[in-house]
């Protein structure tokens, strides 16, 4: 062991018995610390998984989607119009899609009536999702009455309730057959709700978008990438959102830190004194200081840091889910998949562990450049 | 062996409250002679022994250790000089609350780390030497008042220092106590340490240990 490396150890010895001498100051400060970085660690964690599981299942969905604009709102795609887009270089597959919102007055949420692409539905049939599921007590089987905006009465049996893991992009969905979706929402014969382009390379797909712009001058093609970047910007938003509400928390703590970090007790003074007149230099007290700081700082880091795992990946990040997740009454019930953004994780590091290291340092530089001699005459 | 010309030092110096605690004191203090300086309170007694030790530097004079001034020197070197020569034993002991007797003993070589084993076992010989040896695991604050300026004493020689510096040592024990102390400093005289006390205590004074009484008095010396 070289004498560098062993001169820190005692170091770091001398500061854990410090610490331990004066436990509860310490301990509180721990607490305190360990909950705020829990509090920001789990908005991060949280917000960086939503963004993670939106990205997986929009990476599913088609490259284009393509809607019809009237007086700049959407409106349904007329017949023949499928035919005006002809045949597009570089394009898979098109497809025409029918989907559409209901409002549920018993349970007052919405759901996404869906003409599944490749799953043909038996007339009076439907497949439910799990969130919905939920909330009308529903299980394969089970019959369930809606009335239609036309104001007549549908019955449909439920034959399949989604399953739990595609829950965040199905918890409100109900899947039908297409007569009885026409039927349901008494829409016109050869209309469609959008339709959607499969392009298979990557590069093509802003081609293949201005083509579509082109040839059909009422239309908005909507790029899959566009989409990922609205669900990021929503989460961001939601992210900074609640850290802004955090951020009286946050000063409050950088008060406190800096009052317990800074506010070096007589007893302290009292031992640095002692330590230089014993042949302690400067550096060495600032050392071992620096080393006190360190451990409580990474410590509060750790504990906070696994709490807010924990929390977000087995507790469904119960605490921040209402305002991370949105506003819905049918609320997905879904577990995050654990994944760590190693920037996000840098970033809280540097502004938990930095400053409070930081802070305790200065106060500890101006005791400890004073003479020893102080010692002699206490 | 220290070499003292002209000695001042000044405390808040160039303000109203100016006040010189040290006005040109001149000695030669030879190697392993036990060097008694004595005066009321304020005479500069301990400001002497603070500036020796390299706690403190002089505003004018000269200090020369082994022939090597050390009046100038920046405080890194200042506290290199510190370890390896001197051992302080304060008046109040200022042994650190909450450590056992053995970890304050070790503290002054925490900086010069020396391996763990090797310390361990010479603050052990130490506080074997000043029958501690029970006490060893021992908070600090539980120990007796003779009890702790024994640990300051191992405390002081655990980095073999030739010069243990002694402020007041007496003041805060009893009779028989005081009478323990002397004899720890018979001891470490013979073994050829160079010590430096103050003191106002007469039992210490009159003490036959003392080779060399220096009486200050106003930051002079009035007699040697």
């Amino acid at each position: 062991m070289t004498d560098g490396f062993r001169r820190q150890r005692y170091l770091i010895d001398f500061s854990l018995a410090a610490m331990g001498r004066r436990k509860v100051r310490n301990l509180g400060l721990l607490a305190v610390y360990s909950l705020l970085v829990f509090v920001l660690a789990s908005v991060m964690l949280f917000t960086h998984g939503l963004r993670q599981e939106a990205k997986r299942v929009l990476a599913e969905s088609p490259e284009v989607i393509l809607q019809r604009l009237v007086a700049g709102r959407q409106d349904l795609i007329p017949p023949g119009y499928l035919e005006r887009i002809g045949r597009i270089r570089g394009v898979q597959k098109i497809q025409a899609r029918l989907w559409g919102y209901y409002y549920d007055p018993v349970v007052k949420a919405n759901y996404t009536f869906m003409v599944p692409e490749a799953r043909p539905l038996a007339a009076g049939e439907i497949v439910i999702g799990p969130a919905m599921a939920r909330e009308r007590g529903l299980v394969a089987g089970n019959l369930i009455s809606f009335r239609s905006y036309s104001g007549r009465l549908f019955t449909f049996k439920v034959a399949e309730v989604l399953p739990q893991a595609s829950e965040l992009m199905s918890a409100d969905l109900v899947l039908l057959g297409a007569g009885d979706f026409r039927a349901f929402f008494d829409f016109p014969a050869g209309h469609y709700t959008d339709i959607t382009l499969t392009v298979a390379n990557p590069l093509e797909v802003r081609n293949v978008a201005a083509k579509l712009a082109a040839a059909l001058p009422d239309a908005r093609p909507i790029l899959r990438e566009e989409v990922q970047r609205t669900y990021a910007a929503l989460f961001d938003w939601r992210e900074g959102m609640v850290l802004t509400v955090l951020s009286g928390a946050l000063l409050a703590f950088a008060i406190f830190a800096w009052d317990k970090a800074s506010g070096l007790s007589a007893e302290e003074r009292r031992e640095i004194g002692i330590l230089k007149a014993i042949g302690w230099e400067s550096g060495d007290v600032l050392r071992m200081k620096f080393w006190e700081g360190g451990l409580i700082s990474l410590a509060a880091f750790l504990l906070g840091y696994l709490a807010a795992w924990v929390h977000v990946f087995h507790l469904d990040g119960a605490l921040f889910r209402p305002v991370l997740q949105g506003w819905a009454v049918l609320y997905p019930h879904f577990r995050l998949t654990p994944e760590v953004d190693g920037l996000q994780l840098a970033t809280l590091f540097f502004f938990t562990v930095f400053p409070y290291t930081a802070a305790v340092l200065v106060p500890i530089w101006r005791a400890a450049i004073t003479d020893p001699d102080a010692v002699m005459r206490a | 062996m220290i070499e003292i010309v002209d000695l001042h030092k000044a405390f808040n110096q160039g303000r109203p409250n100016e006040y010189w605690a040290i006005q040109g004191i001149s000695l030669a203090l030879e190697r392993g002679q036990v060097t008694a300086f004595m005066g009321p309170s304020g005479s500069g007694k301990t400001t002497l022994l603070a500036l020796i030790g390299c706690l403190a530097r002089p505003t004018r004079g000269r200090i020369r250790l082994n022939g090597e001034d050390i009046s100038g020197l920046p405080e890194r070197f200042l506290t290199a000089l510190r370890r390896r020569h001197f051992g302080f034993v304060f008046q109040q002991f200022n042994l650190i609350k909450g450590l056992s007797a053995r970890d304050n003993v070790m503290l002054p070589a925490y900086p010069l780390a020396p391996p763990y084993r090797q310390l361990r076992a010479r603050a052990d010989a130490l506080l074997a030497q000043f029958a501690l040896t029970h006490r060893a695991d021992a908070q600090v604050e539980w120990l007796s008042g003779g009890e702790q300026q024994r640990v300051a004493i191992a405390r002081a020689l655990i980095n073999d220092p030739p010069i243990l510096v002694a402020d007041e040592p007496t003041a805060n024990l009893d009779t028989a106590l005081s009478r323990e102390f002397l004899a720890i400093l018979g001891e470490l005289s013979r073994a050829g340490r160079t010590v430096l006390l103050s003191s106002h205590d007469p039992l210490v004074l009159e003490s036959p240990l003392i080779n060399r009484r220096v009486a200050l008095r106003d930051g002079r010396v009035v007699a040697d």
